[in-house]
């Protein structure tokens, strides 16, 4: 189990990550998910050992890391542009780590050929890493940091230098195999769509500090924050203000109420309401708004109309296109009204 | 478009034929001539292989020879020690201060080389400034001026940059992730050393070891200057015979005789480069 407790770097003047406390579970995938800057590749590189941090502890199965350089480390990382060795094979590479423990040769061949059938490279080993494309070297890559058998590996943005399609089935085969290996893992990605098909629980971080911990589903669903509710999916947010606690809030622009399903303590609060719970048209026992259709947004699976409200304020309503395009699209200017169950509302902290 | 291209190339090859292929073929004549007692001493009557057979026989000039593939074999080896660890901290060193450093590097450039060498006689000589320490302690002085020491230092002093600025091009662009992975998978900072930074910067060494031994080599200056009577170098040699002797087909030969031995080094090196990258090319 890894447990950070206050964690603070900073270069200079700027502080990268502060006060972070931070578990991950044996056998956990943990995705740290930030924009650029939030701090999350510095935390990765703190635990890693290459960032030395001016407060707080790391501690790894009761093992102080700290006080560790980088190469006593139990530890590995999957470096973010791989930095696979150009003058060695990729069997070199891959022994690389086994090599500097000390192994005997014989092991070494053994586990490296048992390492290359595992991403799928059997007999790739005499090969430069020059001479393999990308997929083959991210998958190299993931061989020689596990192939030490860390008890935790770092990945640095591990999908990021690949294309779409192949970002998607290399998704699922690295959870496949973390899952069959059992090693923890913590993955550092801005992609909000990986954070959530991969996760076990997600980090999303923000200012060099963790905004909201949870699975998947807690953080899409219940995220803490306006922050949050932005960065992970869209998000139309609303101002809105209860007068009671209860499950009633007036909307500040058009003074409309509507129904929530979760409580709200009376006072000034943002209601968030995920697009694709927002309907086209009216729905019985939800709630409803008037407004004039200002833009509309083709994206082949789906269909967004975004619906100016009498205050101004925008709504984004995303349908998707199951039954092909054919009669859903709404032409631009058209009066429309828009309505979402009480339990699509997200009552967020003003 | 192609005359075009034809008068773009006709430029460097008027300036090849004219500055290195005819003072060669000169040279090269001159060593075919008869030595003889005219102005220019030698004479193109008879050509004759007489004086390529004569240094290559003779041992005095095989002694030279050998002696100034020794000294710059030595000198190369003390610049690259020297030199790997400079080029390497100002590499490492912070992006502000790595050009005050190259700077510093490339300093003496600035002045003379014949002024520079002179000042190694006033710091060398019995009564200069190294010869300070000795004498505040009370001891006998030492004898560096007119030594092997002395050469040595002169040369490893003059081609130092030679040696830094090509290694320091190589370094600054070895990628640090590379470093930070293999001490990642274990490696302590001497085996991230020697397993990635220095087979990574090779070619940088071959650039470092080309430039310092070739013109190394031939020096002359250093060791006159510098060097006792006994460092008879072939720059030296071939001085004496040309100015000394007034024996032009004799040095001509020494210098057609030095300018293969110099081909010879970089073209072994090329070969196994070209060697090694011809084995890593996809199959």
């Amino acid at each position: 189990m890894l447990i950070v407790t206050g964690l603070t770097i900073r270069f200079g003047t700027t502080t990268a990550v502060d006060r972070l406390d931070l578990r991950v579970d044996p056998g956990e995938l943990f995705v740290l998910l930030g924009s650029s800057g939030s701090g999350k590749t510095t935390l990765l590189r703190a635990i890693g050992g290459f960032v030395q941090p001016a407060a707080g502890n790391i501690v790894l199965n009761d093992l102080d890391l700290v006080a560790l350089p980088p190469h006593r480390r139990p530890v590995n990382t999957m470096f973010q542009s791989y930095a696979l060795f150009p003058h060695m094979t990729v069997a070199a590479n891959i022994g690389f780590g086994l090599r500097m423990r000390g192994m005997a040769r014989g092991d070494i061949e053994a586990r490296v050929s048992e390492m290359l059938d595992l991403v799928r490279l059997p007999g790739f080993g005499d090969r430069r890493p020059a001479q393999l494309s990308g997929g083959q070297q991210q998958r190299v890559a993931l061989a020689r940091s596990l192939a030490p058998r860390p008890s935790l590996l770092l990945l640095d943005e591990p999908l990021s230098a690949l294309d779409r399609n192949l970002r998607r089935d290399t998704r699922e085969e690295l959870v496949r195999l973390q899952r069959s290996l059992g090693i923890a893992f913590i993955l550092v990605t801005h992609d909000q769509e990986e954070a959530l098909t991969m996760a076990d629980r997600i980090g999303v971080m923000c200012d060099g500090r963790l905004a909201q911990v949870g699975t998947p589903a807690e953080v899409y669903e219940r995220p803490n924050t306006r922050f949050v509710a932005e960065f992970l999916g869209a998000a139309n947010v609303l101002p809105a203000v209860a007068h009671a606690s209860g499950t009633r809030l007036e909307l500040t622009g058009l003074g409309t109420v509507v129904h929530t399903a979760t409580m709200a303590m009376a006072g000034p609060v943002l209601l968030a309401i995920r697009p694709e719970r927002v309907r086209m048209g009216a729905m019985p026992e939800a709630n409803a708004l008037q407004g004039v259709v200002a833009d509309r947004a083709y994206a082949g699976e789906a269909l967004t109309h975004t619906v100016r409200l009498a205050d101004g304020n925008l709504i984004r309503a995303t349908q998707s296109l199951r039954d092909g395009l054919g009669a859903e699209q709404i032409a631009i200017g058209s009066d429309v009204t828009v309505s979402w169950r009480p339990d699509a509302c997200i009552v967020l902290p003003a | 478009m192609k005359a075009g291209r034809l008068l773009v190339l006709s430029v460097p090859w008027a300036w090849l034929t004219l500055f290195l292929l005819a003072p060669c073929a000169i040279v090269l004549a001159i060593a075919l001539a008869e030595p003889a007692d005219a102005v220019p001493p030698f004479s193109l009557l008879h050509p004759t292989l007489d004086n390529l057979a004569f240094i290559a026989t003779d041992p005095l000039y095989r002694a030279a020879f050998l002696l100034s593939l020794k000294v710059a074999g030595l000198s190369t080896v003390i610049c690259l020690l020297t030199g790997y660890p400079m080029a390497l901290a100002i590499a490492r060193s912070p992006a502000r201060q790595r050009n005050l450093l190259l700077l510093l590097v490339m300093l003496p450039f600035w002045t003379g080389f014949l002024m520079r060498i002179n000042a190694w006689i006033g710091l060398l000589q019995d009564d200069g400034w190294i010869n300070a320490i000795p004498q505040t302690l009370g001891l006998p002085p030492w004898h560096l001026l007119y030594t092997d020491s002395a050469m040595y230092i002169g040369i490893v002093y003059t081609y130092l940059p030679f040696m830094v600025l090509p290694l320091y091009a190589r370094l600054s662009q070895l990628d640090t992730q590379l470093l930070d992975a293999a001490a990642d998978l274990g490696a302590s900072p001497w085996r991230v050393f020697l397993s990635v930074t220095l087979p990574l910067s090779m070619p940088g060494i071959w650039a470092g070891v080309l430039l310092v031994f070739i013109p190394a080599v031939g020096e002359y200056v250093i060791p006159e200057l510098l060097g006792g009577p006994q460092a008879q170098l072939i720059g030296r040699v071939l001085w004496q015979e040309f100015f000394n002797n007034r024996d032009w087909p004799t040095a001509a030969s020494l210098a057609c005789a030095l300018l293969v031995l110099l081909l010879l080094v970089p073209a072994g090196v090329i070969w196994a480069s070209v060697r090694r990258t011809a084995n890593s090319e996809p199959t």
